[in-house]
């Protein structure tokens, strides 16, 4: 990489962090830096210490070992002062039930020391950001899980904050609701507002993520931008053959052989992965393999996980 | 970069007071409160409710009571453990059944904590509200007591300071002993807790008429201080001894304080 290990700009910045819960070690010895103005990733499985990372840097979870620091602050000891700087949208909402929507704004500005006036104003901007004007004087249980993710998300960002982290911020939402919360993060990179995002979902982290990390049983794997980390791992194409027996599989690939680059063989499909899918599909004529279904598709992110650990994200 | 270099060059706001964090919370449960205001009114009704049962019904029936070497009307008698008795119900039941949903299901303080806020400021931002609330209880109760003509010093203003003191103490203890529940059927030990005291504190017939070692435990008890202390102050019998039963609650809210203080750490900041 062309920065190298000590960019001015790192705004969080990790070396060897550890997080261990008694003999379980849920982050083992992790190095990275986050860059100003990026929108950075961890992509893995569940379990693979994405949780466990974001909850030291948010200062709520002690590292067990390791370097960290947060805006060029020591997480032990600055606690609150970064915590006033970041915003944090975790798993869970955890939205206030007993007030209302406007009352989630302003109350947990006030946990920042925040002037009402300035308050108020920004909770009217937020408010529009998170397209629930009309829902202003509501409680919070009646609402829909995209407004009130929508919500959680616009409350973190009350403080103003240098960097806003987000644990799997779609987990759970329909496919509407989804596009319609990257749209707004989208938004917020726009405004040069620092993201970390956790997500499993390998088309969330290639949408938003300018670089990311793969993680996998508390370890980082490889690191880079979705585009360097397929060009470095897989080829561009990718053929999904689904058979109808078993056994066919299992025949198909043995005659495969030279029609692809890599072939890699999950319970329900093979994986073909190939510069040319032309040529593929021509080779796989030629050798009689007639699957049930054929899909030619680019690779992605997840492609590159199973390259990286043998395993799909969702296993 | 120290936090200080940060706040210079205008890189970061400047810390809240530490000192006065917890406010925050507190002031978030005003908010919560004033929208729901006719559930506060229920803490008004209640000691006349309370007075009206045991103080006056039973009264009429048992008479007058020996206390501190005189006679005292018995409703006047009870009254002072009521008085005691709802300062410690009120902030009991607002430092566990309210705390622990908040902390158990509605995960608020894993939000609270994701600001500048510490576990410390949880716990004494919560016994500070359960104190406003009792304040305001215990208000209530003293001027019902006076218009019923059941107090009989002027002593009996300074009663409202010693429910506070009470509530504190119940509050802090309450908060810490919530941190240990975990579920809805541990309620079940609060109230083990709960109820003894209520009968056995010296609220209902004065300490000389148990058995000698039975006295002594009570005199131990954590609600006899606050009746003691009530009794004494709305009777206008008042001594230096008084300052025991203070010491005694203000022990309670600092050890209470504490622990809860830990517990949160312990528990939401692994």
């Amino acid at each position: 990489m062309v920065d190298g290990p000590l960019h001015p700009d790192a705004l969080v910045r990790a070396r060897g962090l550890t997080k261990a819960f008694g003999d379980f070690v849920a982050v083992d010895g992790v190095d990275f830096e986050v860059r100003r103005g990026e929108v950075f990733g961890f992509l893995g499985p569940n379990g693979a210490g994405k949780t466990s990372t974001m909850r030291m840097i948010s200062c709520v979870s002690p590292s067990t070992g390791g370097e960290l620091s947060v805006l060029h602050l020591d997480p032990r000891t600055d606690g609150p002062a970064i915590r006033s700087r970041i915003g944090v949208v975790p798993q869970e909402d955890n939205l206030d039930t007993e007030l209302s929507v406007w009352d989630n704004f302003i109350v947990y500005g006030r946990y920042f020391g925040l002037p009402r006036r300035v308050l108020r104003e920004r909770a009217q901007e937020l408010l529009e950001f998170a397209r629930l004007t009309d829902r202003r004087d509501d409680r919070v249980d009646p609402l829909s899980g995209g407004m009130k993710r929508r919500l959680t998300i616009a409350r973190a960002l009350i403080n103003d904050p240098d960097l806003v982290l987000l644990d799997e911020p779609t987990t759970g939402l329909d496919p509407q609701a989804r596009h319609l919360l990257w749209d707004r993060l989208y938004g917020l990179k726009r405004r040069g507002v620092t993201l970390i995002i956790t997500t499993h979902y390998m088309d969330e982290a290639e949408q938003l993520c300018d670089r990311l990390v793969v993680m996998d049983q508390g370890r980082i794997v490889d690191e880079g931008s979705p585009r360097e980390l397929i060009h470095r791992h897989v080829t561009p194409e990718v053929i999904e053959l689904r058979f109808a027996e078993p056994a066919e599989q299992e025949a198909a690939l043995s005659s495969a052989g030279e029609a692809a680059e890599r072939i890699e063989v999950l319970a329900d499909r093979l994986l073909l992965y190939t510069r040319d899918a032309e040529a593929t599909h021509r080779a796989l004529a030629e050798r009689s393999i007639e699957p049930l279904t054929e899909l030619t598709r680019r690779a992605s992110l997840e492609d590159v996980f199973l390259a990286l650990t043998g395993r799909t994200l969702e296993e | 970069m120290s936090v200080q270099d940060l706040v210079d060059h205008g890189r970061i706001a400047p810390p809240l007071d530490p000192r006065k964090r917890f406010l925050r919370l507190t002031e978030r449960n005003v908010v919560g409160y004033v929208r729901a205001w006719p559930i506060l009114l229920t803490g008004v009704v209640e000691p006349f409710l309370y007075l009206l049962s045991i103080g006056i019904g039973v009264g009429a029936l048992v008479g007058d009571v020996t206390y501190a070497g005189r006679q005292v009307p018995y409703e006047t008698f009870v009254a002072s453990g009521m008085l005691a008795t709802a300062a410690m119900n009120g902030a009991v039941f607002d430092t566990t059944f309210n705390f622990f949903i908040r902390l158990r299901y509605a995960k608020l303080y894993d939000a609270i904590l994701a600001t500048p806020l510490e576990p410390r400021d949880v716990a004494l931002g919560e016994v500070t509200w359960a104190l406003m609330r009792g304040t305001f209880y215990s208000a209530a109760f003293l001027v019902t007591m006076a218009l019923f003509g059941l107090t009989e010093s002027w002593w009996a203003v300074a009663a409202l300071p010693a429910t506070v003191l009470i509530g504190a103490a119940f509050a802090s203890i309450g908060l810490a002993g919530a941190t240990y529940l975990r579920s809805f059927l541990d309620f079940d030990f609060v109230n083990l807790a709960i109820t003894p005291m209520f009968l056995f504190s010296a609220t209902f017939f004065p300490l000389s008429q148990y058995p000698d070692a039975l006295a002594t435990v009570i005199r131990f008890t954590p609600l006899y201080q606050g009746v003691a202390l009530c009794r004494a102050l709305t009777t206008g019998e008042v001594g230096v001894g008084l300052l025991v039963h203070v010491a005694y609650l203000l022990a309670m809210v600092a050890v209470g304080v504490a622990v809860a203080s830990r517990r949160i750490d312990g528990l939401l900041r692994s």
